[in-house]
């Protein structure tokens, strides 16, 4: 019993437990509600089904989400990332709608290497203002979100730039090994961010300098060179987040690519369990956070909610996966639960500033 | 004093926070038209009694009277409407705001709700020339000087009809001439009749312009004494609580050795290194196998001395010899480049990341100096981690323990676990000791002596003398932000010398004479 006990706080008690309840929650939900949700069948060697679905969709959020991930980290904020989207996806559209042939994959990796160049240079610029000028991250990154707009409206000349390139569609709606291949795409990204993180010491480093910028000051580290290398790599994540927007509809928007994803993102962030605080990140969080959001919207779309109260509905679902999350919320009705077993009775106590 | 009724009377003054006696029983009063000194080290109760007095903290027993009638104030608003406006220590004004509205903030002239910003003007010139003051009201405060700041605030102070303003170290960011315009006003105030509580760290100050001084010490108040006759050496003695006479019954540590190690060339000289508003320029050398006890006050500069040797303030005077040759200390990543560490006072603050776990904490230095793209092998951090857990013995010795559950002597221990894996040849430990059990602060001391033994220099700073006079080859006594002097620590050298030296600052026989 006791050992049950403590495997059940500790279950319950790790970070993620609650999201995972809730992306679980959503898709018993989906089944009652649609019985052939977890239905995957195989067309044309292509496997399809809503599962998939999901996937495939919440590739763009999970790549701009893993770069929000290590921003968030270091204490900051990149609010620019939905605007990098709409500027790399329109460049290489761009590029690509000028070659006279848009299949050649030659023309369609050049505009890729444009369109992750620009995003990289604008990302330096993200980085300098914060990390060089110390501007704050909210208002360094506000005025690309902004500004960013404009420039993919430049880019594009204020069209709909519309483009006939399979090599391009196929970053994402391609298959891969029956699987839709931005799933792989974020795969790919998922790992390397984690290998650069964990197998460096990059990780420890941003958690250093998120948990506590003085103190890490004081160890030795330059925190400046960090936080510029987070926001570039940031603007690196968007702009292939970019292109995978652009190519689902081989088409780019100056103006509605990539909209409010850095919203989508930075709440997949808090719902994985890094606070907007600094200090701690967990990428495998932040994957799961956008997962559910992704499935959330899959959800809205399923069950025929009206578009007007869609947004309504994701707001109630999240504000109950963040209130549960919260430890101050969690012990506040704790003590309600009938015969809970021996809860942590010790409360955080908080801490007495001893007055000199 | 006698006939002359006080304006205020605090009597047997408690206050408790959780697991700390921070007021006991304090009695304090105070005369119009005088100015009267708190004085006490970190922790006494000085800022407690302050707030207790303006109604920011309700006390738990005891009777504030303000001119004969009973008072509780509800906080420091009511208590200035009624007379008691207090002047803290970091400026708490509206920097982006002009200076005439930081002075009616919240009590604009108004006419149906309209302010009458013409009147706010006037009245703020007429006010602030009363103290000789003579700036443009309408600018932003932000633009004048830290001086003129103080100023504007107590202007703001004394314009609710104080009979008691409370100076909270109002001094501490002013130089040597705004500190003596600040004194200008603060006479002619008391000469006004107004009562002046006066907190500050200076002792010169104290003695320049206080007329009474009480001390608190650790919660109780140790004793009200008219400047004149109270000694500085007095003050000091009952400030820090050890009566002579105990100090020289101590036993004799043995003196630790000098000549030898000040034979070789200096690890590390400071020359007329300094920073304006922070310490003044001082020359000090550290020799390898050297322990340097820096001793002073609290606010006497010790901390401040620290930072620039280690560069985490940058130095505006002078400059730094190591090995003999000219190394600016630009940031604390130069200063680690050569060969130097420093464990700051404020653990928790400055020193350790709360959440990340203990080896973290302790690989975190010699890993910010290899940069990320080197990390050290998870098995060389174990082999580290657990050699020093065992050494310092960091109970739990569990080094996946986030290091903000430690006790704070754990805490030190890991943040000298830190330092030591990069093997220094310059430790700076600025109170090590403070906060800290006993058995943790012997074994910390005897790591001290065992370092420099092993040819580390070493800094010790601490507010306890005895523990300075044990380990130091020498002592370098602070005063008021000034390198005083510097004493060798031989067989003349006692807590009474060095007590003598913080509460003169007389220029003993030393290098700096």
């Amino acid at each position: 019993m006791s050992t049950w006990t403590v495997r059940r706080a500790a279950l319950t008690g790790h970070a993620l437990f609650w999201p995972i309840v809730a992306l679980v929650a959503l898709v018993v939900a989906n089944t009652i509600y649609r019985p052939g949700f977890l239905a995957v069948e195989m067309k044309d060697g292509h496997l399809y089904g809503s599962l998939v679905d999901i996937l495939r969709l919440s590739a763009p959020l999970i790549l701009v989400a893993l770069g929000m991930t290590l921003v968030i980290a270091t204490g900051g904020i990149d609010l620019s990332v939905g605007s990098m989207c709409a500027i790399s996806g329109a460049v290489a559209c761009l590029y690509i709608s000028k070659q006279p042939d848009q299949n050649a994959v030659g023309g369609v990796l050049v505009s890729l290497v444009l369109g992750v160049g620009l995003a990289l240079v604008l990302g330096a610029w993200n980085g300098a203002l914060v990390a060089v000028i110390g501007i704050q991250p909210i208002i360094a990154t506000l005025i690309l979100m902004v500004a960013g707009r404009g420039l993919a409206q430049l880019i594009t000349e204020g069209q709909i730039i519309t483009i006939n390139s399979d090599p391009y569609k196929a970053i994402g709606v391609g298959h891969l090994l029956t699987l839709p291949l931005s799933i792989f795409i974020a795969a790919a990204v998922t790992l390397l961010i984690m290998l650069v993180t964990r197998r460096t010491a990059l990780g420890l480093i941003i958690e250093s300098v998120g948990g506590n910028a003085e103190a890490s000051r004081l160890a030795g580290i330059r925190s400046g060179r960090i936080m510029f290398l987070i926001y570039v790599i940031s603007a690196g994540c968007a702009a292939i987040a970019g292109f995978m927007i652009t190519a689902n509809v081989s088409s780019a928007d100056g103006n509605a690519a990539g909209q409010w994803i850095e919203l989508d993102a930075i709440l997949a962030v808090v719902i994985g369990g890094t606070s907007l605080a600094g200090g701690r990140f967990s990428l495998g969080g932040t994957i799961l956070g956008a997962l559910l959001i992704q499935t959330l919207t899959t959800t809205v779309y399923a069950m025929n909610i009206s578009p007007q109260t869609s947004l309504l509905f994701k707001a109630i679902v999240v504000i109950i996966v963040c209130l549960i999350q919260a430890p101050a919320f969690r012990a506040r009705i704790a003590p309600r639960r009938p015969a809970g077993p021996a809860a942590p009775a010790v409360a955080d106590q908080p801490k007495e500033q001893v007055p000199a | 004093m006698s006939g002359r009724q006080p304006v205020l009377t605090m009597t047997a003054i408690s206050k408790s926070f959780p697991g700390v006696r921070a007021l006991d029983g304090v009695d304090f009063r105070m005369f119009p038209g005088e100015v009267h000194a708190l004085m006490g080290e970190n922790g006494a109760g000085k800022s407690t009694l302050i707030k207790v007095l303006t109604g920011v903290y309700s006390n738990d027993s005891g009777t504030i009277e303000l001119a004969g009638a009973e008072v509780s104030f509800s906080g420091p608003m009511q208590a200035a409407t009624h007379g008691v406006s207090t002047v803290y220590q970091e400026v708490n004004l509206c920097a982006n705001l002009s200076v005439a509205e930081n002075i009616f903030i919240g009590r604009e002239p108004r006419t149906f709700g309209a302010i009458r910003w013409g009147e706010m003007r006037r009245r703020a010139r007429d006010l602030l020339a009363r103290l000789d003051i003579h700036i443009d009201v309408t600018q932003l405060l932000g633009t004048y000087s830290l001086a003129v700041q103080q100023m504007v605030a107590i202007a703001r102070a004394i314009d609710i009809r104080a009979r008691v303003l409370i100076l909270d170290e109002p001094t501490s960011s002013l130089d040597a001439g705004e500190v003596e315009q600040l004194f200008r006003i603060m006479r002619q105030l008391r000469d006004e009749g107004i009562a002046i509580l006066f907190v500050t760290h200076f002792l010169d100050q104290v003695y320049g312009m206080a007329d009474r001084i009480t001390v608190l010490r650790n919660g109780r108040l140790v004793g009200e004494y008219p400047t004149a006759e109270l000694p500085q050496l007095a003050l000091v003695e009952k400030m820090i609580g050890k009566d002579l006479d105990v100090l020289e019954g101590l036993d004799e540590q043995p003196k630790r050795e000098l000549a030898a190690i000040e034979a070789s060339t200096p690890f590390l000289r400071a020359e007329q290194l300094g920073r304006k508003g922070s310490v003044a320029p001082f020359t000090m050398t550290i020799h390898a196998g050297e322990v340097v006890g820096l001793a002073g006050l609290l606010g006497s500069g010790r901390t401040e001395v620290a930072r620039l040797l280690f560069g985490a303030d940058r130095a505006d005077h002078g400059g730094v010899l190591i090995n003999g040759k000219p190394s600016p200390l630009r940031n604390p990543v130069t200063a680690i480049g050569h060969d130097i560490a420093f464990c700051s006072e404020n653990r928790r603050t400055e020193g350790l990341v709360g959440e990340l776990t203990v080896r973290e904490n302790i690989i975190l230095a010699m890993q910010a100096a290899r940069g990320w793209l080197r990390p050290i092998p998870r098995r060389r951090q174990d082999e580290l981690v657990e050699k020093y857990i065992s050494a310092l013995s960091i109970r739990p010795a569990n080094p996946e323990m986030p290091v903000r559950n430690l006790s704070g002597g754990n805490q030190q221990k890991v943040l000298l676990a830190r330092w030591l894996i990069t093997e220094p040849r310059l430790l700076i430990l600025d109170e090590p000791t403070r906060g800290i059990d006993v058995g943790a602060k012997a074994e910390i001391q005897k790591l001290v002596v065992q370092l420099s033994d092993g040819g580390m220099a070493v800094l010790f700073i601490s507010a306890e003398l005895e523990e300075v006079l044990r380990l130091s080859h020498k002592i370098a006594v602070m005063r008021d932000r000034q390198l005083v002097t510097e004493l060798a620590n031989d067989d003349t050298v006692d807590a009474v010398r060095v007590m003598q030296t913080i509460a003169s600052g007389t220029h003993h026989e030393g290098p700096n004479a």
